[in-house]
This record gives structure tokens, sequence and C-alpha cells, in this order.
């Protein structure tokens, strides 16, 4: 009987090492001086963005259910941890204990949110979930260009149209300044801390995917009316889904938002959560560990371009778009993925004995 | 008292009334047929059974219980549980999987049991999968039990939703068409299948066939449905020797 826990455990195990290598790799090229600056630089957005990507493959490929407002739930996380880290990096001066509470704020503020959206419409079938979370991200993300918030000793100050109407005491401080933004977050974002966030992210999805709220997750999503007639409560697993999601989005805008000192809300606009999106259906749908794959290729290969010379930068959107067509047609086309995992099998000796043997999670 | 008693149920659709006054009594430990000509309104009386359908008319009591106009889900918990004539798996999960889906509500452990591996996950996951093997084994799948339930041929699938359905310990099973194209062999494999699970499993069984040999050979008792109508009830022989029945059957 044990030998059938095996696949999707083996699957997540390969993934924790291939993250433990890559880690590990990069710090000695970091620590042997042979690592760009630039890449330096990406290592924290890196981890931002397959945490995020790898927590959107859960609603769009475990629940089967399209979000379009991943940087919604990241911008909200990245504001609310940073308004907890700046209000506190005087009574909390230690990072290591400030830091993991502003990135449960995050998450926590984020999840509130999706659920709250969630509750009306993953009640509804058909495509409702697109529509309004591609509304709500784009709501947020305006909605915090607007607003001004500072504190004093009076407590909290908001508006929605100026500094000045905050009317602060001379001993304020301003937290957001509209479309400014909000600065002094302190830097507490590492590519370690990153990189741990990362693997317990990993961890969780994993081990949502393979337990009884998982199964009972893509029992929904394979067929929804078998799924009720065996008594599942369809809008109680959507919601776990849909919740667990937005939460490790607002982790990764937590990560994000302490990595820069000054963080402006239009970065989480449209193009981000199609971005992310892209990630999640380039890694391919319902695999984790290509999301994450996925995401720090694509997010690496347009810096390096940008820094290859001059010829290639002129050109950098255009080889990104081919190096984009190229993976879609890879991952998309059953016959020449066939090819390649064939050629694969072959090489390692493995005949098809498993060839229907189940994929985790795909 | 009865298990099931459905009384005077009726559904429209638009203008057509797909079925009308219906009537039906079900005991305890019965296997009950449903039979009638394509179109007769049988699936119908199944989506309205099990909360697909609401109906526009009568009421569904079972077990004492006024279970009419209910969501499917809860129609579940309360103890029916179904298949479909179009075959309802779930494609990308494994066979095995498939049927500890249908165990989601009777053994559980909480979402973050689940995220932090506590002892529970592992002692629940372990029953879980013996329950599903046993419950596998009678449809002879439980070697099938890593594949792909998309992958099986086509007679395996019904057994499968078969299992799936049982796992949910229900007190009345509904199966529409189980024998659906299969071959006359695999047809007698089932019928004994189906003896064999109302008995050992203590279910009631109500299934909808156009399989002659499968309803003489193992239901105790036949309502025949025409037009959304209930045409004759009875005991299985003396419904099928009524001349209006083998009327409607075979045309004017
Ligand atoms: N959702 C619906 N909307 C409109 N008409 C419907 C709907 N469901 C069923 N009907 C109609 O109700 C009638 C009965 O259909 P039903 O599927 O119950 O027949 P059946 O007895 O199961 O037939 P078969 O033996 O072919 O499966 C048909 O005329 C069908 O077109
Ligand atoms: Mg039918």
């Amino acid at each position: 009987m044990k030998h059938r826990i095996k696949p999707a455990t083996r699957k997540s195990f390969i993934t924790y090492a291939i993250m433990i290598a890559a880690f590990i790799f990069v710090e000695i090229l970091v620590s042997t001086g042979n690592a760009s600056n630039m890449f330096q630089g990406l290592l924290v957005p890196f981890c931002v963005y397959s945490i995020s990507a790898a927590a959107l493959n859960l609603t769009v490929g475990i629940l089967g259910e399209l979000s379009l407002g991943q940087a919604g739930f990241m911008c909200i996380g990245a504001y609310s941890s940073a308004i907890f880290s700046v209000c506190t990096k005087d009574t909390i001066t230690q990072a290591w204990i400030r830091f993991p509470i502003a990135m449960l704020i995050g998450g926590i503020f984020a999840a509130l949110f999706g659920v709250l959206i969630g509750i009306p419409v993953l009640r509804l079938r058909g495509d409702y979930l697109a529509i309004v979370t591609l509304a709500f991200g784009e709501i947020i993300k305006n909605v915090f260009a607007a607003l001004y918030v500072g504190y004093d000793s009076n407590g909290l100050h908001f508006s929605l149209t100026s500094q000045g109407d905050l009317n602060l005491a001379p001993d304020g401080k301003m937290l957001i300044n509209g479309a400014l933004g909000i600065s002094g977050t302190p830097k507490d974002s590492t590519f370690v801390i990153g990189f741990i966030v990362l693997m317990i992210s990993l961890v969780i999805l994993y081990n949502f995917t393979n337990s009884r709220t998982g199964r009972a997750v893509m029992s929904v999503r394979d067929n929804r009316i078998a799924a009720e007639s065996i008594g599942l409560n369809i809008t109680k697993y959507k919601l776990i889904t849909f919740g667990l999601t937005a939460f490790l989005g607002g982790v990764a805008g937590a990560l994000f938002s302490h990595n820069l000192s000054a963080l402006q809300a239009s970065k989480f606009d449209y193009n981000l959560s199609i971005l992310i999106l892209v990630f999640v259906v380039l890694g391919g749908i319902g695999n984790i560990r290509g999301s994450v794959i996925a995401a720090i290729v694509l997010t690496y290969i347009p810096e390096a371009l940008r820094k290859a010379g001059s010829n290639l930068t002129n050109y950098r959107m255009l080889i990104y778009s081919i190096i984009l067509i190229i993976m879609m047609i890879f991952t998309s086309n059953a016959k020449i993925r066939g090819f390649f995992t064939a050629s694969f099998m072959r090489l390692k000796g493995i005949v098809f004995k498993n060839k229907s043997a189940v994929k985790e999670g795909e | 008292m009865a298990l099931l008693e459905v009384k005077k149920l009726g559904i429209s659709f638009g203008g057509l009334r797909a079925v009308d006054d219906f009537s039906m009594t079900i005991e305890k430990g019965e296997l009950y047929g449903l039979i009638g000509p394509n179109g007769a309104g049988k699936t119908t009386i199944f989506n309205m059974l099990t909360g697909v359908y609401k109906p526009t008319d009568g009421s569904i009591w079972l077990d004492g219980k006024n279970i009419t106009g209910k969501s499917t889900t809860e129609i579940n918990k309360s103890g029916i549980a179904r298949t479909f004539q179009n075959i309802r798996l779930f494609s990308k999960l494994s066979v095995l999987d498939n049927v500890k889906a249908g165990l989601t509500n009777r053994y559980t452990y909480s979402t973050a049991t689940g995220i932090f591996r506590l002892p529970k996950f592992f002692r629940t996951e372990r029953e879980m999968t013996e329950k599903a093997i046993e419950l596998l084994k009678p449809f002879e799948l439980d070697g099938d039990a890593d594949l792909l339930a998309s992958n099986l041929p086509y007679g395996k699938q019904r057994k499968l939703e078969i299992a799936r359905a049982l796992a949910t310990g229900p007190k009345l099973l509904l199966l529409d068409e189980p024998a659906a194209g299969m071959n006359p062999r695999e047809t007698a494999g089932l019928m004994n299948t189906i003896l064999t699970v109302r008995d050992d499993f203590g279910v009631t069984v109500l299934l909808i066939e156009h399989d002659m040999s499968l309803v003489s050979g193992i239901c105790e008792k036949l309502s025949v449905l025409n037009f959304g109508q209930l045409l004759c009830e009875g005991k299985t022989g003396d419904v099928l020797r009524n001349p209006e029945v083998i009327k409607a059957y075979l045309g004017e």
C-alpha cells in the first residue's frame, strides 16, 4: 500500500531538491564573486514571482478557475505589510521578528480580500471570476494610488484627496503618499529569506494538493456535477483554494515591498497579473514546479537581454516574444512534448511501464 | 416505513411536461427497476431525486424525511448516491483517488492537518486508502488503482462510478443505465456485482436500464414510464407481461 503515495510525494521532493541545489549554486556564485550586480538584484524578484505564480497555479491548475487579479493581492500584501513595518520599525528593531509578522499580515489581508470577493463570485458558474478579479486588481491599484495615510500621536489619518487633508500634527509622519506610494520600508527582504519563504510556500502548495482537501478541489475541477453528487460543498472548496492563492500572493507582495525603499501602486497593474498568469501557463497548468521555473527563466531573460549589449538590447522585446512562443509550443503541443519525454525516458532506460500512471496535479 | 417515497412528482421545461404525476415507493433492501422508452423522463426523475433539477410539483421523502428541493450535496449527505448515464468521472484523478474523493465526508481531517502533515493526516489517509481498495475489489478494479480514471476502458469506468457512489455510504443507490455499452458477458458479470453490492453493503438499489436481460434478471419490482407518466408498476414478471408495456416498447 505504501507505494501508492509515492508518485506525488516523489514529485514534490524532486522539486524541493532542485530548489535547494539551485539555492546552493547561486550562493556559491555570489560568494565567489561570479554573480553580476544585475543577477544579484534579481534574486529577490525571482522568489517573489515564483511564489506568486505557484500560488496562482493553485487556482488556475488545481481548481480550474481563471483569476486575472494576482497583482491586486500582491498589492494588498505589499502595502499592508509595509505599513506595519514602517510603523513598528522603531519599536520592533529586530528584522527577524518584524518581517515574518509583516509577511503574515500581508498574507492575511490579501486572503481576507480574496475570500470577500470570492464569496459572491465563486457561487456563480462560468468565467465570472476572471472578470471580477480583473476589475478588482485595477480597483485596488487605483485606490492605493490615490490613498494618503499618515500617523501622529493621535493615531492614523486617511485621505483620498491630498496630503494636506490629513491634518497631521507636527510630529506626524507620512505612510502612503498617494501615487508616490510608500517609502521608508525597511529593506528586510534578502535572498535567503525569499528562498525560505518560497520553500515554505511550495511545501504548503504540494501538501494542500496531496491531501483530502486538494483531492476534493480537483474533483470539483474535473466534474462539478459529479462532485456535488458525492456530497462535496463546491463553494467551500473553491473559497479555500482561492483564499490560499490570495494569501501566498500577499506574502509575495510583502517580500516585494520590503525589497524596495520606495514602492508605487502602479507596479501592481494589469500587466503584472498577466505576467504571472503567463508564468503559470508556460510552466504548465497544474504543474507547480513548472510555474517556479518559468517565473525565474522569464524574469531573467528580459533583464539579461537588456544588459547584453546594444544590438540585443534593441531587439530585447522581440527576442523575448519569440522565446515565449517557442516555450508555448513546447509546453502545449502534446506531440512535441511526447517526443522529448519519450527520448528522455529511453535515455533513462525506463520502458513505458508507468505510461499511464498518475501525474500528480496535472 | 418505505425507504423512498415519491409523491406526485412533476417537472416542466418551458412548455414540455417531462415528468407528470409520478409516484413510487421503494422498500429498504429492494432492487427496483425504472424502465421506459427513450425520452420517457427516467433520467429526469433521477435528476429530481438527487437535487440536480428542482421539481415543479410533488415531494420526495427519504427515510421519512422530506428532501424535496434540497441541494445535490445535502441529498447525498442524507443518503442518496448515483451514477450518470454519460459517465462523469474525475478524469485526471487516479482510480483510487476517484473513490477516495467519495470518502471525503466520511473520513475527515482539517485542511491545516493536511498542510502541516500532522499524524492524523497519515492515519486517516491510510484508512481511506484501505477502504477505497475494499470498495474497488467487488468491481475487480483494485488492480487498476493507480491508473488515471480516463485511461480505463468504458465498462470499467461505469463500474468505477458505482464504487465512487458507494464510497459515500448511501442508503439508496441510483444507477443510470449501468450496462450501457457492455457486451452480454460483461453485463452478466455486472448483474452479479450489483446483487453482491446490494447484499454486502446493505444498500437499496434503483436502476434505469434498457437491457431487458439485466432488468428481468435482477430487478424485483419495476415502474414503467412512458411520456413522463407512470404506465404501470409491480413485480417484474407481471409488469413485463403487461400488454400495455409491450405496446409502449414495440410501438403501435
Ligand atoms: N434540462 C432540460 N431542458 C429541457 N428539456 C429537458 C431537460 N432535461 C430533459 N429534458 C427533456 O425531458 C425528456 C426526458 O428526458 P430524459 O433524459 O429524462 O429521458 P430518458 O428517459 O432518460 O431517456 P433515455 O432512455 O434516452 O436516456 C426529453 O424530452 C428531454 O429532451
Ligand atoms: Mg436517460
